[in-house]
């Protein structure tokens, strides 16, 4: 997995040409869900004159977008939407159908020259587009389902970018009957976009004037007489001035005022209607400034303004045609429809980044909003001291090479610029440079940054670029916040140079502390003309301070987090607690027998099957107890049952029915009375890594319990393990284990103890030991129960038994019981037994009975001993070959378990 | 073995005593036993150890092969710049997947292990509560993956920091932080990866409830942490992907943001916290009634 950076600025040229509608690009958003009302489409071509009273007509292409509403057609407010530079009017189409569905009438319209319209571009041109717009409205006041104001006067707000934000500023000024408009990333006075400062923004121009001269992609240029290849559809006045103005590089008084006529700024002192400005941080076409003119001037017509400053602008960034779509929509819901409830957004916001989505690379962008729009000069200012001797720099003839700041339309070089990664280019020798030291807190720059500087040239004029670069402590990563340069032309200079405050470009920018700003002035730009003899220029600091606006009151609000945020744990909590919460309180049953307190162990009824086989049992219905002092020995041949139940009898198995009572007290998981339990159940079980003595001192320490209760030594003593105790584990062998877990098992001296199978894999001398400890330990008054296969090591130590097979009990007592009374002894003989013989030893005093089998006689003694009977056997003449015990219990058990 | 009638302790009051004197269930198997318990395993040192050198491998890697040149990643670019841009491409380089190994293994090895060594019967016959039991296992193995996952960043950070020197953190995003608060922010990553992996670690730990092969509840949870990065890797899955744990795998990169960005991180450990608590709940009560046949 690679990490991505953000790289999907989108390309808000391409395709379309300069005028891309940035605003209203592909979002449908939530607003077109499937319950919004069906929207009904119109296309019609309005025919209008071409100009007022010519009989020549244009067709005008337009859209018309009405929902089906519930409420039979009620009269409704009315939106245009106008399109971009270069678009027509099916841009817009998505933004048209989501006003629609929430309750607007909605037109749209392709402006002369383009999309399916005819006639020529006129650049917004007060008798012809502006005027577009009046009949547009005349035809909106006619309709029925439009609210109107008066006759012929409908309530219609305008909205667009770029060219169509242009459209919507001056039919707001031209014509009384708009009511709100909604400007976005368009110019207050094209004269001042195209030649700011007096320089000629010659990149920028020459794309826009290709793009209306250009047929549109698929189509051709209008087949009307008269039209000029090399103009294409402009009208021939705009052709003739675009060639003047592109091959001098500078503007003349003729354009300057045809293009002011065009603008806005023309009809500043009559659009007074509540106007959101919307404009982009990231353009060079229509820099912050013509927002700030715009604000100006409808603020101080009385008008309701509210300013924003998206991301993008032309040169790119990323879209916020989502949010901005919703807040356009808000501002006519609170202008047009007069609900008072709609969240018009704040006098001013900022979009800024904040960092980045690390789950897929996106730009994380947040709005800063403050109670009022800063305008250029920021709330507050700053400054910051600059150093640098007067410098002098040469533009080289030709202006080229240009230094790189901004190429149109490729979004800053298609590079991160709101965090900076990539350095505008500056040719050496062609700039002067300036640096503050390093700024010693954070500042972010709000507004448009100024600085007084002395100028002279050889030329008695110049033509300068100014960028404020945010340098990075190591001073290797120089950035160009938002890509922006400011021009600036300065004549007369005389012999001496003039004063000049340079005003640099508009941004919001964070500059980091411990960082240097860093003025740069050069004599080129690639955006711009400059002029092409070769010129010398010498540029120092008139004052050191460079003035920094900020706007303190402009927060960023923290990204609303999620509902689920705290949602999904919380229900996960709730969830888990249902989960683990009806065990805790079955554990919490505990049951109490005060008659059983001094038995050490009672079963009854105890039942488990077999997990996977409902009907085959592995303790069936067993009952049995164990009374203080007995040493029981639990006796089944294997898969009796014996060690599912001491497992249940340690609380690691739940028994399907019946109880065990230890104590009197019930026996589940984790009993408390089990800590009077010891248990060696089926083998060792330790921590293969440590000691033995470090097991059992761990296990110890894991009961909580005292250490001084535990006997430890003494527990040793038993495991009898000498020097490797000290070993891991892991070293024993099988009977060092099983030693050490019957010590284990004894840790504290527990007053029930069991051991499963304890001699297995001991020694004939250890087993002799084992036994002997298992009956001192029973001396004490404590309880061993003791489960064995082997019926010797039962029939030695045990005092009492149980017998199972097959999960159920065979048989319980105390051994001799079980066993019967008397001494059994097996005589053989050298010759086969006769039934004189028989006769005879059945005859002798002190014997109860003789039987005979296939392995000798079998003799009940009764009084007389062995010796004595060996001894009478002889003097009875029969040839005994050998007497020996006979093992009784063994046949009891045989027996009783009904086998072999 | 000797038993005197001296030696046997019949208290004087009941002598048919609930349990043995002494015994406070909660008191049982106290977390320094348990964590003594498992210190000195050898899988305990080997971890340490890799976690340990993985910083002078990385360092090494970088003097013979030279310093990462990749402009896909500012961060990797600039792994030789200080001691703290060191130390934060070694926690994404190991972020992704080598992190996961020491939760898995800490946490999927906490009850099966002791199933395994048959120790678990003997504990829980001390008896040890099974509620206490997997508390303190858990506890124990959560502790021991912190500090397996501190030991990379803070090797990191010494060894980068001897290699290239003290300095200042550059973000992957441009800028620069101070080394002082770089340490912190690290710091603030680290624990955010932390709460990442609390769904691995609750996983390991569910499977390690029910399975009684350690290297079952260890790989099944790194097996299926693995499958949700793929899940994630399904664009078509749309904001699905967000309730896939694995998602979130490089949200702690939010905290070496300019200013940190919370949300990504809050919303990584919000379903991070939410899978854990449930799997952890599923343990508690697959374990409360389980028969031990181990």
């Amino acid at each position: 997995m690679r990490l991505r950076w953000p790289r999907n600025t989108r390309r808000a040229w391409a395709g379309l040409g300069a005028f891309a509608l940035l605003v209203g690009i592909g979002t449908v958003g939530l607003a077109v869900a499937d319950d919004a009302p069906t929207v009904r489409r119109v296309d019609r071509v309005l025919t209008m004159p071409e100009e007022p009273g010519s009989e020549r007509t244009v067709g005008i292409d337009t859209s018309y977008f009405v929902a089906e509403s519930a409420d039979g057609g009620a009269p409704r407010p009315a939106v245009l939407l106008g399109h971009g530079f270069g678009g027509s009017k099916d841009d817009t189409r998505e933004q048209a159908e989501a006003l629609a569905a929430d309750g607007y009438a909605v037109l749209t319209w392709s402006a002369r020259g383009f999309g399916a319209s005819t006639g020529q571009i006129g650049l917004n041109d007060p008798d012809r587009e502006v005027a577009d717009v009046s009949r547009l409205v005349d035809w909106l006041g006619e309709r029925a389902e439009v609210a109107q104001d008066g006759p012929g006067d409908p309530r219609v707000g305008i909205a667009g970018a770029s060219y169509g934000g242009a459209i919507a500023l001056l039919a707001a000024g031209h014509d009384d009957r708009v009511d709100a408009i909604a400007p976005a990333v368009t110019y207050w006075d094209l004269g001042e976009a195209l030649f700011p400062n007096g320089v000629f923004k010659q990149l920028w121009a020459g794309i826009l004037f290709t793009t209306g001269a250009a047929a549109p992609i698929g189509g051709e240029l209008p087949a009307e007489a008269g039209v000029d290849p090399g103009c294409g559809r402009f009208t021939d006045e705009l052709c003739a001035l675009y060639q003047r103005v592109a091959v001098a590089g500078a503007s003349d008084p003729e354009a300057l005022a045809l293009l002011a006529e065009r603008s806005p700024a023309a009809v500043a002192d009559r659009i007074d209607v509540p106007t959101l400005i919307l404009q982009g941080q990231h353009d060079s076409l229509f820099p912050l400034d013509h927002a700030d003119a715009m604000a100006e001037a409808l603020r101080a017509n009385g008008a309701p303004v509210r300013v924003e400053w998206l991301w993008a602008g032309h040169d790119g960034g990323i879209s916020e045609s989502g949010r901005t779509e919703e807040r356009i929509t808000a501002w006519f819901d609170r202008h047009l429809r007069e609900d008072a409830s709609a969240d018009v957004g704040p006098p001013f916001r900022v979009t800024r980044i904040t960092g980045f989505d690390t789950t897929n690379g996106d730009t994380l962008l947040a709005g800063a909003s403050g109670d009022a729009y800063p305008g250029l000069d920021g709330e507050k200012t700053g400054t910051v001291e600059l150093s640098g001797e007067p410098q002098t720099f040469v533009n080289p003839p030709g202006g080229a090479p240009a230094a790189v700041s901004t190429v149109p339309g490729l979004g800053g070089l298609g590079g991160f610029t709101g965090l900076g990664f990539l350095p505008a280019i500056d040719f050496p020798g062609q700039f002067a440079r300036f640096d503050s030291p390093p700024l010693t807190e954070a500042t972010r720059v709000t507004g448009s940054p100024t600085v007084r500087l002395r100028v002279s040239s050889d030329t008695d004029e110049a033509v300068l670029f100014g960028k404020l670069y945010d340098v990075a402590p190591d001073g290797g990563s120089e950035s160009l916040p938002a890509q922006l340069v400011a021009p600036l032309r300065v004549e007369d200079l005389g012999p001496e140079g003039r004063v000049v405050t340079f005003r640099l470009p508009t941004v919001d920018y964070p500059f980091e502390a411990g960082h240097r700003m860093r003025l740069v002035v050069s004599s080129t730009d690639i955006g711009y003309a400059s002029p092409a003899g070769t010129a010398r220029y010498t540029v120092a600091l008139d004052d050191l301070r460079l003035t920094l606006p900020t706007a303190p009151g402009v927060a960023t609000a923290a990204t609303p987090v999620p509902w689920w945020v705290w949602g999904l744990p919380l229900g996960a909590l709730a969830v888990a607690v249902a989960l683990v919460a009806p065990r805790v309180r079955r554990r919490a049953a505990v049951s109490h027998d005060p008659g059983l307190a001094g038995t050490p162990l009672a079963i009854t009824g105890l039942t488990k099957r077999y997990a996977r086989h409902s009907d085959r049992y592995a303790v069936r219905d067993l009952s049995f107890r164990v009374e203080r002092g007995q040493v029981l020995g639990l006796l089944g041949p294997n898969g009796a049952g014996k060690t599912t139940t001491l497992r249940m009898l340690m609380g690691l198995i739940t028994p399907d029915a019946g109880e065990i009572t230890v104590f009197g007290h019930r026996v589940g998981p984790g009993s408390p009375v089990l800590s009077r339990v010891g248990a060696f159940v089926e083998g060792a079980g330790f921590l293969p890594h440590l000691s033995g003595r470090a097991n059992l001192e761990l296990y110890w320490r894991a009961t909580g319990r005292p250490a001084a209760d535990a006997r430890l030594e003494e527990a040793l003593e038993i495991a009898d393990l000498g020097p490797a105790l000290a070993r891991p584990v892991r070293t024993y062998s099988q009977g060092m284990r099983q030693r050490l877990a019957i010590a284990q098992a004894m840790l504290g001296l527990p007053d029930l103890l069991i051991l499963d199978e304890p001699t297995n894999g001991l020694d004939p001398p250890q087993i002799r030991a084992m036994r002997e400890v298992m009956v001192r330990y029973a001396e004490g008054g404590r309880t061993v129960i003791v489960s064995s296969h082997l019926l010797a090591e039962v029939e030695q130590t045990c005092t009492h038994l149980v017998v199972m097979d097959g999960g159920r009990l065979v048989a319980s007592g105390p051994v001799a019981e079980i066993v019967g009374t008397g001494d059994t002894v097996l005589v053989s003989t050298a010759e086969p037994m006769t039934d004189a013989w028989l006769a005879t030893i059945r005859a002798l005093p002190g014997v109860g009975d003789a039987t005979d089998t296939e392995s000798g006689v079998l003799v009940r003694l009764d009084g007389a001993g062995p010796e004595t009977l060996v001894a009478a056997l002889v003097a009875a003449g029969i040839p005994v070959s050998g007497v020996m015990p006979h093992r009784r219990l063994e046949d009891a058990f045989l027996t009783l378990i009904g086998g072999a | 073995m000797t038993t005197s009638p001296a030696d046997q302790r019949e208290p004087a009051v009941d002598p048919f005593p609930p349990a043995a004197p002494g015994y406070v269930p909660r008191r049982t198997l106290p977390l320094r036993v348990e964590a003594v318990r498992q210190l000195r395993r050898r899988r305990t040192l080997v971890v340490g150890l890799l976690l340990a050198l993985l910083p002078p491998l990385v360092a090494v890697a970088f003097a013979v092969g030279g310093a990462p040149d990749d402009s896909e990643s500012a961060l990797l670019d600039s792994a030789t710049a200080s001691g703290p841009n060191f130390a934060a491409v070694c926690l994404y380089l190991s972020a992704g997947f080598l992190l996961v190994v020491p939760v898995a293994l800490f946490c999927g090895d906490t009850v099966a292990s002791e199933a395994g060594w048959s120790s678990l019967r003997y504990l829980l016959a001390a008896p040890v509560p099974r509620w206490r039991l997997l508390t303190a296992k858990l506890l124990v193995a959560l502790a021991f993956s912190a500090v397996a996952m501190v030991l990379l960043p803070l090797s990191a950070l010494g060894v980068g920091t001897v290699a290239y020197g003290w300095g200042e953190l550059r973000l992957p995003t441009g800028g620069t932080l101070p080394g002082g608060e770089a340490a912190l922010r690290l710091a603030l990553a680290l624990a955010a990866i932390f709460v990442g992996q609390l769904v691995t670690a609750a996983l390991a730990f569910w499977l390690s409830t029910v399975t009684d092969a350690p290297l079952g509840a260890v790989g099944g949870a790194i097996g299926l942490t693995i499958l949700g990065s793929i899940l994630d890797a399904i664009t078509a899955l749309g904001d699905w992907r967000q309730l896939i744990p694995a998602h979130w795998l490089f949200a702690w990169l939010d905290a070496l943001q300019r200013d940190v960005e919370w949300n990504g991180m809050l919303r990584g450990g919000a379903v991070s916290l939410a899978y854990a608590l449930l799997l952890v709940a599923l343990a508690y009560r697959h374990f409360a009634r389980k028969d031990i046949v181990s």
